[in-house]
């Protein structure tokens, strides 16, 4: 087990390699530069080429690319085009909204999508079946941005429960030492402002975690269809075993394999959907941290900030290839 | 089974439960009666008013800061800011300001001549990466180069030097005559900022990065601005909010509102829907198809006065562009009337020439192209050309600018009647930034959608900036004459004059033709009721220190 972890970890080397070099020429490959962005219509030519000549633009991509990487070998990630800050004060800065808000859109996904898928399968072809078959089609087909419009629509602008934009209200003044705002309010036992993050939370939540709610269900339902029919199933029956320890013990802790491999690469999407749901609810993230860097051709931004999400997205399908061996002692990793 | 049943039910609820617990009534931004949340559509760059190029960071720093010049409230116009009064030599070079008195910075900084010659000192002698254009934009634009240029910076500068003649009373000396700069010293840029605090906090701090670009590293523009406003900064943190209090030694009126929030949101439909469930007060940027939504819903809709002009840009070094006959049957061929009809929601007029008519120096007197399709074709054919004639004509995608809130529609409607007047279109696009505004700025495009919004109230803030010296996005056209009567009029000092060479100015241009203006707005800001005494300025700059909240 610790050798396929090493392994795996000593893999991410060559892929960050091959990912940097990528995300440097295809950033550099898009037009324009940041000096146009930023200064708008008042970019003059001459604005232009003075900006580049003092960023260092000019210079020969190759040249570019090998002043990059020797700074970043030195944990140097150089600091945003945009808002001038350091990329890493950014980016840990944001870090914790992404993945607060990806925690709290996986938990609804699974919460909500295992149960749905669950009782689908064993109300198989009856109407609560089918609603939930339908109701899974709709979650996956309907895009994120629009489904955060009509939720914010109902339950902020009509009904007045729940808050539209940002992580925690402005009216709160309490200190963010992690900027997990969830674990800054519990250790300061700042409780109405726990409940104000939490609120700030389930609407994006619920917006994000849609899509991979509507798969989670499905691929559940398809997973204890197939494994209660298996003969281990028949025979822990047969044998006279109650039917709820038959499935938590045999069928959901069987089902639980494909259903922990859909978690991981949705992971991927979580993040990727981040970038929609955080500029939505106006959340300052890793996805709106991109958003406008891409607009703004940031590129130290983009660099770092793609790296730091392979990282991590590599890091979570490892994770999901350890739990293997747990959900499935009969997995060996070697 | 049944309980497993019953369990996952339960489960399944846990979330919603968690949505319908939430019940208690959320209404935030009206909390208090002394407090203000205002959505902008991004955080301040930073907190110093000389590094930044950006509306939203000169939003906050007016707060904070103020400058030698002010403005009238609700226009762009020069007022008694922290100078009193100011008048030129006679030559021109040297500009006499007269300064408040008794007035400090909120770190007990007194304010006086020595204070303005040491702000005017650290503009001048800015180096390395504070030489950026998008860092020291504002003075490149109206002073131009430093003490010491970087490679690729202005090479000339308006500024000679400061000299405190008394302790409020101190003299600007120029290199030569300028009568536009007075304006310019009201922008957020040239505001005062306390010499003590600035060194204390590092404003001119830095750090050499590998590409030898140099980097601000000093708290003093992120966490310590010191000025003399109305507001002084509380706390800040971007993404968040940013949260200023009154500054209790101010001179001026009391502000009314003792927490002023700021949050960002970047989505215009967000900063809607905050507005509309309560969690902002108010919000800038309204886009023209919220209005009719926002003014039904029972909240004020408040109107800039409009200080921006939409135009269709020409490169005239691009045939048959070169060719005026061409140039007005395109003036003729574009039905403005009907685009500001249809797609500016009622707040726009058609513009005449290439400044909004509120600033001195508009002319009653300028050459008028109404649509005319026939008359297009004549002039046409009175060129020689062969009808229809071919122009390549550009519109940015994925913007919305105040002056141009759909640029596809008004494209369409432009090219719609330009076919019916004799032209062939074809269509190009491009994001607007970064790539749509490079094809335009060098010279790429041969004709365009763009536009402008003044930052001061001066003619060559407008006409100046575009004709004032020969420009790739026009295709450098040759007219010196042009040219030097702009120079000319920057540098009056006789009010009068430089009123009459404006008028001439305009006049000119809208024979020549170097573009069509169709447009001048009068962008929204939205707010909930009972939030008074907000006075909107057509600069962008307003003061929260007179709004109340009932």
């Amino acid at each position: 087990m610790l050798r396929f972890v090493v392994r795996r970890l000593l893999l991410l080397v060559p892929i960050m390699v091959g990912l940097s070099l990528l995300v440097f020429l295809w950033i550099h490959a898009l037009p324009g530069t940041p000096a146009v962005a930023l200064l708008g219509e008042r970019a003059t030519p001459q604005n232009v080429a003075q900006f580049k000549r003092q960023y260092g633009l000019d210079k020969p991509i190759y040249d570019q690319y090998l002043a990059w990487t020797k700074t970043t070998l030195k944990g140097d990630f150089g600091y945003s085009i945009e808002d001038r800050r350091k990329v890493t004060t950014d980016f840990f800065e944001r870090f914790p909204s992404t993945v607060e808000l990806a925690v709290a859109a996986m938990l609804v996904s699974v919460l909500l999508g295992i149960p749905l898928g669950f009782i689908a399968a064993k109300r198989y072809g009856t109407w609560l079946d089918h609603s939930s078959l339908v109701a899974s089609l709709i979650g996956i087909s309907t895009p994120v941005f629009f489904l955060a419009i009509i939720l914010k629509y109902l339950f902020a602008v009509k009904l007045h429960w729940l808050p539209t934009v940002g992580r925690i209200s402005p009216l709160i003044d309490t200190p963010h030492p992690t900027n997990f705002y969830v674990l800054d309010a519990i250790i300061q036992r700042d409780w109405s402002a726990l409940w104000d993050v939490i609120k700030h939370l389930i609407l994006p939540a619920l917006a994000l975690g849609s899509i991979p709610l509507a798969i989670v269900a499905r691929i559940t339902r398809a997973a204890v269809l197939d494994v209660q029919n298996e003969d281990y199933v028949r025979t822990a029956r047969a044998k006279g075993l109650a039917p709820r320890i038959v499935d938590r013990r045999h069928v959901l802790r069987n089902a639980l394999l494909p259903i922990s491999t859909i978690i991981g690469l949705q992971t991927g999407f979580l993040l990727s959907g981040a970038i929609l749901t955080e500029t939505v609810f106006a959340r300052p993230g890793v996805g709106t941290w991109l958003a406008s860097a891409i607009a703004y051709r940031d590129y130290p931004v983009l660099e770092a900030g793609i790296l730091f999400l392979s990282i991590l997205f590599v890091l979570v399908n490892l994770l999901v290839d350890i739990s293997y061996a747990i959900i499935n002692p009969r997995i060996r990793y070697s | 089974m049944g309980k497993k049943l019953k369990f996952s039910l339960l489960a399944a609820l846990a979330s919603l439960a968690l949505v319908t617990a939430a019940g208690a009534a959320l209404r935030s931004g009206a909390a208090s009666p002394s407090t203000l949340v205002f959505a902008t559509s991004a955080d301040p760059v930073v907190l110093d008013g000389a590094l930044i190029s950006d509306g939203e960071s000169g939003r906050v720093i007016i707060q904070i800061y103020e400058g030698l010049v002010g403005l009238k409230p609700g226009t762009g116009f020069p007022a008694p800011g922290l100078a009193l009064s100011w008048s030129p030599s006679k030559d021109g070079l040297a500009w006499t300001f007269n300064l408040r008195h008794n007035v400090t910075f909120t770190d007990g900084t007194p304010f006086n001549s020595a204070a303005v010659c040491a702000n005017f000192g650290r503009w001048y002698n800015f180096t390395g990466s504070f030489q950026n254009p998008d860092a020291t934009y504002y003075w490149q634009t109206v002073f131009g180069g430093f003490a010491h240029n970087e490679p690729g910076s202005p090479t000339s500068s308006l500024y000679r030097g400061c000299k405190a003649v008394g302790k409020y009373t101190v003299r600007l000396f120029l290199t030569q005559r300028s009568a536009s700069f007075i304006a310019a010293l009201s922008a957020a840029s040239f505001s005062m900022e306390s010499p003590t605090a600035m060194a204390k906090y590092g404003a001119n701090q830095g750090s050499v990065d590998s590409n030898g670009v140099f980097h601000p590293t000093g708290t003093y523009a992120t966490q310590h601005p010191t000025g003399t406003g109305p507001y002084m900064l509380k706390s800040w943190k971007v993404g968040d909010k940013l949260e200023l209090v009154p500054n209790p030694h101010y001179w001026g009126p009391k502000p009314h509102i003792q927490r002023l929030i700021f949050k960002a949101i970047s989505d215009n439909a967000a900063r809607l829907q905050a507005l509309e469930s309560g969690e902002v007060d108010g919000y800038d940027l309204v886009a023209p198809q919220d209005i009719p939504t926002l003014k039904k819903a029972g909240f004020q809709v408040l109107s800039r006065p409009p200080f921006n002009v939409a135009y269709v840009g020409f490169n005239s070094s691009i045939p048959p562009l070169d060719n005026q006959l061409v140039r007005q049957a395109v003036a003729y061929g574009l039905d403005r009337q009907s685009v500001v009809n249809s797609f500016y929601g009622g707040r726009a007029r058609v513009a005449q020439e290439f400044m909004p008519p509120q600033l001195f120096g508009y002319s009653k007197k300028v050459q008028k192209y109404t649509y005319d399709p026939n008359k297009s074709k004549a002039l046409l054919k009175q060129a020689g050309l062969t009808l229809p004639v071919k122009l390549d004509f550009w519109y940015p995608t994925s913007v919305s600018r105040p002056y141009m809130p759909d640029p596809k529609a008004n494209f369409e409607a432009f090219a719609a009647g330009l076919e019916k007047a004799g032209f062939q279109i074809v269509a190009h696009s491009a994001p607007w930034r970064p790539d749509y505004l490079s094809a335009v700025n060098s010279g790429k495009a041969q004709m365009y959608l763009v536009g402008w919004t003044g930052d001061w109230g001066d003619p060559d803030n407008f006409i100046g900036t575009f004709f004032r010296t020969p420009q790739d996005a026009w295709g450098n056209f040759k007219y010196p004459a042009l040219y030097a009567l702009l120079t000319k009029a920057l540098g009056e000092t006789d009010s009068a004059k430089r009123v009459a060479e404006y008028q001439q100015a305009n006049e000119l241009i809208m024979k020549f033709l170097p573009g069509v203006p169709y447009a001048h707005t009068s962008p929204a800001i939205a707010f909930r009721k009972g939030i008074s005494g907000y006075v909107p300025s057509p600069v962008d700059v307003q003061a929260f220190s007179t709004v109340s909240v009932k």
